[in-house]
């Protein structure tokens, strides 16, 4: 039987490397996978809890599904401001987005 | 070690393999089908976790959808950005040295939780889509936060469309 334990740390291991992608990289839409990343490890989490704590009621499915639903408009609304930041700036490096600093 | 276990382990070296794959690679498309790879990992994981409703919606939401958004974002802004070169900024090495931090610290404040090392309840009682869908939509169970997430999705619909608008 497998423990919860080895569940929450392959989460956090994923959480970490979604970490990393978003400090490290330059492409916005990379630092978004990144954040995809972070959800997925969030979405492991939950559904692992679910699992091994509550099996018998629904809740715990019901708030991956609310993950779910949160994290593709979140993708949805970033990739839309990234292509329209193409157009105008013609860059997608997020050091060279930049207009908003004092 | 059982092979459940196996079956586990090599889940997890795909799941944390593809994902470094993901945030090392320099070419972004390739980076977008390692986060495919990923994705996919993580319904088997759903699987092994005997949530099978959410292992198919894994699969149909985030790579049906969210992936093919991503490749298509990443083809829409291929001129500007070169993908020889650095594609990590000048502090990654601090990038990497938090990150480690991180898991170190979650690690170790998961190992002082009594219920770390909790096994498995026997079975999943019999929950079927049923159970799941009366739980959205019933009045006593989850309908206020399935109502406000259609609204986050709509939202989200009419916000991606006018800030995307070509004028």
């Amino acid at each position: 039987m497998i423990p919860l334990s080895w569940y929450l740390i392959l989460a956090a291991a994923l959480f970490s490397v979604g970490l990393y992608g978003v400090l490290a990289r330059k492409n916005a839409i990379a630092i978004l996978m990144g954040v995809e990343l972070m959800l997925n490890a969030v979405n492991i989490n939950l559904v692992a809890f679910w699992r091994y704590q509550a099996p018998e009621q629904v809740v715990g499915q019901v708030f991956a599904i609310m993950v779910f639903a949160v994290s593709a408009a979140e993708v949805a609304v970033g990739l839309a401001l990234v292509i329209s930041l193409y157009r105008r700036r013609r860059t997608v490096v997020a050091e060279n987005i930049d207009l908003l600093k004092w | 070690m059982t092979p459940v276990q196996v079956i586990f382990l090599l889940t997890s070296l795909l799941v944390l393999g593809t994902a470094l794959m993901v945030v090392t690679a320099p070419n972004l498309v390739r980076s977008a089908l390692w986060l495919i790879a990923t994705l996919f990992s993580v319904a088997v994981v759903f699987v092994l976790l005997e949530a099978s409703f959410l292992a198919v919606v894994q699969v149909v939401v985030y790579i049906g959808a969210i992936a093919i958004m991503f490749i298509f974002a990443v083809m829409l802004t291929r001129k500007v950005m070169q993908d020889t070169g650095p594609q990590t900024n000048s502090n990654w090495w601090l990038a990497a040295v938090f990150s480690l931090l991180l898991f170190a610290g979650l690690a170790w404040m998961l190992s002082t939780w009594g219920g770390f090392g909790a096994q498995a309840a026997a079975s999943v009682p019999e929950t079927t889509i049923v159970d799941l869908g009366q739980a959205l939509v019933s009045p006593d169970a989850y309908i206020l936060p399935f109502e406000v997430a259609s609204v986050l999705l709509l939202a989200a619909l009419i916000g991606a469309i006018v800030v995307a608008w070509d004028r």
